[in-house]
């Protein structure tokens, strides 16, 4: 047993801690109602720190199990440590908030894991199949969580929506796998990759832009990004914060392996449906959050272009391309993850705010807490010498390293983008700093707190210590181009 | 010494300047001044050794720049010259500070005024020590600033803030030619070293040089150009408009800026490079033409004024004139020679000015005045001695040079010298008249300040003046007052208001300037213009000048007589119309309205260039502001992007409808999209 373990599932044991633990944790929390909430909640943190320490004890080693659907490597180990770390963060900072607006459900952090697994999946997936359940497991628990403030009506319309777009966009995804099965004849990655020699056939590219737009409907990256503005804003936040931080990172990992791994030879085919999808996520992430009075709503525009600038990083089809983009999803996710548990902090007279406005004079009532929003906007907007400069500088230099004209134009789109992305940060910042205050939010939440020290001290001081994400990225990113 | 010379006002400037606050103003006042005494003294040394023993040298201070092959040194060029222009600049400097210490007691800032007067004297100092052109641009340039700053030192009168302005600006357009000089000499000469440049003359003295269309002999384009700077600042016919309206700085700045020093500067440079100009005959020609014209046009203007300090201000530039002229007739020893003497008169009558004016509590306007001699017969003495030195009563110190300039003027052959001889003449003719009206309506006549005279009652009705003249002077007068006498805002002229005798320390000034206007000129005669000049200048000056100071000696009588004869002839004339007639000047105005206007309106040129330049100027500074930079540039630019921004935004905003089937509707029609884009183009293209 314990052979076949280490030599078959061995790979996938992250996953299989975190299901076995959450079909006991669906026990337990059936047989002892919310009165579980806590012991559930220290449950989860405890399986994905386990599961954590099983990505970290899985061999860097490239290997495939069950047939050659599911892969382990240093891509996969990185993201899946990413996706565990984001989930972690989104359930700390729900801890405090499910409970002040009276929802506190054991389900919830047992349907976050359960996500997990699924974004695990979607990591490690090596043919369609593999990929498409990953997905679909990952979004069903992510409907439910949208929706888990039945009482809420804006919550109940947001789990509504993103379902019914959801389910179009799995059609699609589906339908583009069944016309790619069909061109090539397989499902496996390197099976399609060894397929495709020479000419892609138009059926084949057919295929590939109706996958394209499922995927890009995961990533929330225009023009399959209607859903996300809606759903940000009505999800409570906390749900918010998840489903901007490690969603993003798994789904980018899975466009990544599907369309570097299983479509290498006809990069330039699939590299137009990118630079189409990246342009247009940067322009409406720039331009529509600046009409936007509601804070969620303004990051979930945010979370739009800052996909747009990632996907510039799989259009290279390069290794630096790709090393950009684990560098990117990292910083992103400590960015948005440490702006949400300020987001968090906005509860003023019992209840919580989310608008702009209510951000005003912050800086007198809450120095501390402006200065770390400060930091995540200046951040956000690409300022130097603050993470979020780091990580938009690897993608736009891997742009500019392959020398392709297309290529080119596209990083010169981002920094202008950027520029219009900046007006919109930076006057949170101003309003934070300039205006006139209102009466202090209420004392931040321990988990939330946590979770803000941990990415500002990422956001702040990225620049002095880099290494350890950059070089491990670069691991990563080699794996994918063995 | 030369260092302290140059740098103790700088010193000066400083401790003023930056410390004045803390340090108070008495003690700026006295650091200042003081600093300024050794600086005189040290002057009056470097005079001696340089002028009459071999003391000229050069002092080098350090490298400023170098850029390939223009070299640019920190360095004093210590001839006759230099130290000719150090004992003027520091002289008067020294006494205007310590006269300032009297006139401007009631001021507040009074630090500031005195860090301003240094900062000059540093400058001008750079100017007239320089080894080089560069360096004479940088030290062109302070004077300019210090002057513009002085003259706007009242900032909160908005006259004095006009006149600061068109001093600058006025000065900009002569200082474009002098830039441009200076660019021309590097080109030709490859170097901006007077030494090094003197030493090529023969080798570039044929030269031409293309520019705009016109193939220029181009040592006289370069002097031109230079000139043009010296027309500039040492307010020459079509760029003397700012000196007058820089009398609305406080009167010690009138006469260590605007009479004695600064106005010389363009003197100072033509003669400084005499050698230059003596190889563009072509060049100096314009000189004397210029020179002329500005003697006769200023004298004119100067009959009629009213204002005390305009008449001097006009008799200024008149002599400036003259000064031109002997450089223009090749006479250089002669220009710096009336310079110097100048500097001591014309401080001397600004300064007197000043006494009267602050015995009048602050009264400029000579219709109010009269009979003043009884209440400060000092300050009267000392007028009347710069009177007689400026009218050139014979062996003061006027007496020698200005004779001198129109005896060269005559017996120069140089083009032009025909003219020159004739409008310095007639203008030494008006001079007279005009000099002695002044004192004459100031001194002599019936007191015209009694009661009834309130400051109120001589607003623009009793000013018959110039146009521009009346809000400048009402507002003058409610400033002084309230700087000088915030005691008693309402006082008129009243009985108990007499005109008082200024305090010691104003009038020590006087008594040592007025020394210098009587003796000045017969002691030096001999050194700058007579026989020992070739010893005095020791190669200071181009070598041409010896030959006509030999002929000037050598000229008729009547041309030697000829400028005593027309100083009797304007005093009598003066003495008629406002001692024994003095209802003829009214009855004279009002025969001759056109010419009185004419005159009083100075030519109208302020009007002139209002029309010309003035307004244009602001009509295309007002198109290039609403059109160029308002709907072009902000349009396209800043205020066009954001407004484009906010128009994408609206519309990429209006998108998000909410309705799940139109969110469906974006999804299917960008994948159409896609299928589309890939069909049209094929797949295999790329």
């Amino acid at each position: 047993m314990n052979t076949f373990m280490a030599s078959s599932f061995g790979p996938a044991l992250p996953e299989i801690i975190l299901a076995i633990g959450v079909l006991v944790l669906v026990l337990v929390g059936a047989f002892m109602g919310n009165r579980s909430n806590w012991i559930i909640g220290t449950a989860s943190f405890a399986l994905l720190a386990a599961a954590l320490l099983a990505v970290g004890l899985t061999p860097p080693t490239r290997t495939t199990i069950f047939a050659g659907s599911f892969i382990s490597d240093d891509f996969a180990r990185y993201m899946k440590a990413l996706v565990l770390l984001g989930s972690a963060a989104a359930i700390a900072l729900s801890s405090d908030f499910m409970e002040r607006e009276g929802f506190a459900r054991f389900e919830y952090p047992i349907l976050i894991l359960l996500s997990t697994i699924g974004m695990m999946m979607m990591i490690s997936a090596n043919d369609l199949i593999a990929l498409y359940l990953g997905l679909e497991l990952q979004s069903l628990a992510a409907y439910v969580i949208a929706a888990i403030h039945r009482d809420n009506v804006r919550s109940s319309e947001a789990g509504l929506k993103y379902f019914v777009l959801g389910a179009l966009s799995s059609g699609m995804l589906l339908y583009g796998a069944s016309l790619v099965y069909g061109f090539t004849g397989t499902v496996s990655f390197p099976g399609i990759a060894s397929s495709l020699q020479g000419e892609a056939s138009i059926g084949l590219i057919l295929g590939l832009v109706f996958l394209s737009a499922g995927v890009a409907f995961k990533l929330a990256a225009a023009p399959f990004h209607m859903w996300t503005p809606d759903v940000y804003e009505g999800a409570p936040t906390p749900v918010t914060a998840f489903f901007a931080s490690a969603p993003k990172a798994a789904a980018m990992a899975m466009a990544v392996r599907l369309f570097i791994g299983g479509f290498p030879s006809i990069t330039e085919s699939w590299q137009q449906i990118i630079v189409f999808v990246s342009i247009l996520s940067m322009v409406i992430g720039a331009f529509a959050a600046i009409g936007q009075t509601n804070v969620k709503r303004l990051m979930a525009y945010s979370s739009i272009g800052n996909v747009g600038y990632a996907l510039i990083g799989l259009a290279t089809g390069t290794q630096a391309g790709v090393q950009g983009i684990i560098i990117y999803m990292a910083i992103y996710l400590a960015m948005t993850l440490g702006t949400f548990a300020l987001i968090i902090g906005m509860r003023r007279g019992n209840q919580y705010v989310e608008t702009i406005a209510d951000l005003s004079g912050a800086a007198q009532t809450h120095p501390w807490r402006a200065f770390c929003l400060a930091m995540m906007m200046f951040s956000l907007a690409g300022i130097p010498p603050l993470a979020g400069f780091f990580s938009k500088f690897y993608i736009f230099a891997a742009a500019i390293q392959t020398g392709q004209m297309m290529l080119v134009v596209l990083a010169v789109i981002g920094v202008l983008t950027s520029v219009v992305g900046a007006f919109y940060y930076i006057r949170v910042v101003k309003i934070m700093y300039f205006d006139e205050p209102k009466p202090g939010f209420e004392k931040l939440p321990d988990g939330a707190q946590a979770v803000l020290i941990a990415c500002s001290v990422v956001v702040v001081f990225f620049w002095l210590i880099p290494s350890p994400l950059v070089d491990s990225a670069a691991h990563a990113a080699r794996s994918l181009f063995h | 010494m030369y260092h302290a010379i140059v740098f103790l006002p700088l010193v000066g400037f400083l401790i003023a300047g930056l410390f004045g606050r803390f340090i108070g103003a008495r003690p700026s006042e006295l650091i200042t001044t003081g600093l300024m005494m050794v600086a005189a003294l040290l002057s009056w040394v470097a005079f001696i050794s340089v002028g009459f023993g071999s003391g000229a040298t050069r002092v080098q201070v350090a490298n400023w720049f170098t850029s390939g092959e223009l070299v640019i040194d920190w360095a004093f060029r210590i001839d006759t010259l230099t130290a000719v222009m150090l004992v003027v600049v520091n002289s008067v400097s020294a006494l205007v500070h310590l006269y300032s210490m009297g006139y401007m007691h009631e001021d507040p800032h009074r630090p500031r005024f005195f860090a301003y007067l240094s900062l000059f004297t540093f400058a001008m100092l750079m100017l007239v020590t320089s080894d080089n052109l560069v360096q004479m641009f940088f030290g062109w340039e302070g004077v300019g600033l210090a002057s513009y700053l002085l003259i706007g030192f009242w900032y909160e009168k908005p006259s004095a803030n006009a006149a600061a302005m068109k001093a600058f600006i006025v000065n900009r357009v002569g200082d474009f030619g002098f830039a441009l000089g200076i660019f021309l000499v590097f080109v030709l000469f490859g170097t901006t070293t007077y030494s090094e440049i003197f030493a090529k003359i023969g080798e570039v003295k044929d030269a031409h040089f293309h520019f705009i269309g016109f193939e220029w002999h181009a040592l006289t384009l370069a002097c031109l150009l230079l000139f043009m700077g010296a027309m500039g600042k040492s307010a020459q016919f079509l760029l003397h408009t700012w000196l007058p309206d820089a009398m609305e700085g406080p009167t010690p700045v009138s006469a260590l800026i605007h009479a004695a020093t600064m106005v010389t500067a363009g003197v100072f440079m033509v003669a400084r490079l005499s050698p230059l100009f003596d190889a563009a005959p072509a060049a100096l020609t314009v000189v004397t033409i210029i020179g002329a014209i500005t003697a006769f046009f200023a004298a004119t203007v100067g009959l009629v004024q009213n204002d005390i300090k305009r008449v001097i201000a006009y008799s200024t530039c008149s002599q400036l004139g003259y000064m031109f002229v002997a450089l223009g007739v090749g006479a250089y020893g002669a220009a710096v020679f009336h310079l110097f003497t100048h500097a001591f008169f014309k401080a001397l009558l600004f300064l007197g000015a000043g006494s009267v004016i602050h015995a009048m509590h602050h009264e400029q306007d000579m219709r109010n005045m009269g009979g003043l001699r009884k209440y400060i017969p000092f300050t009267w003495a000392m007028m009347l001695v710069g009177t007689l030195a400026l009218t050139g009563f014979p062996f003061t110190a006027g007496y020698f040079s200005k004779d001198a300039i129109i005896e060269a003027a005559f017996m120069s052959d140089r083009p032009g010298h025909a003219i020159a001889f004739v409008s310095t003449l007639v203008a030494a003719f008006m001079t007279s008249f005009y000099s002695w009206r002044l004192a004459f309506m100031t001194f002599e006549q019936t007191a015209r300040w009694g009661a009834g005279h309130g400051h109120d009652a001589h607003g623009d009705a009793a000013h018959g003046d110039a146009g521009h003249g009346h809000a400048a002077h009402a507002d003058t007068h409610a400033h002084d007052e309230h700087a000088a006498h915030g005691h008693d805002d309402h006082h008129g002229h009243g009985h108990d208001h007499k005109p008082h005798e200024s305090p010691l320390v104003m009038l020590v000034p006087l008594g040592v300037l007025a020394f210098g206007a009587i003796f000045a000129g017969m002691i030096f005669a001999g050194s700058f213009v007579g026989h020992h000049a070739a010893d005095f200048w020791k190669g200071a000056l181009a070598e041409s000048q010896y030959a006509v100071f030999e002929a000037m000696h050598h000229a008729p009588k009547w041309v030697v007589w000829s400028p005593f004869v027309a100083m009797v002839l304007g005093w009598a004339l003066a003495w008629v119309m406002y001692i024994r007639k003095p209802y003829l000047p009214g009855e004279l105005a009002a025969s001759q309205p056109i010419a009185y206007r004419f005159l009083l309106n100075k030519w109208y040129f302020d009007e002139l260039y209002d029309f010309l330049f003035v307004r244009p100027a602001k009509r295309l500074g007002y198109f290039l502001w609403k059109r160029g930079d308002g709907t072009v540039i902000d349009g396209m630019g800043p205020d066009g992007i954001s407004a484009r921004v906010v128009d994408v935004t609206r519309g990429v905003v209006r998108l998000q409808t909410g309705y799940v089937y139109h969110y469906a509707f974006v999804m299917l029609i960008g994948v159409a999209a896609l299928v589309s884009w890939y069909l049209i183009v094929g797949a295999g293209a790329h």
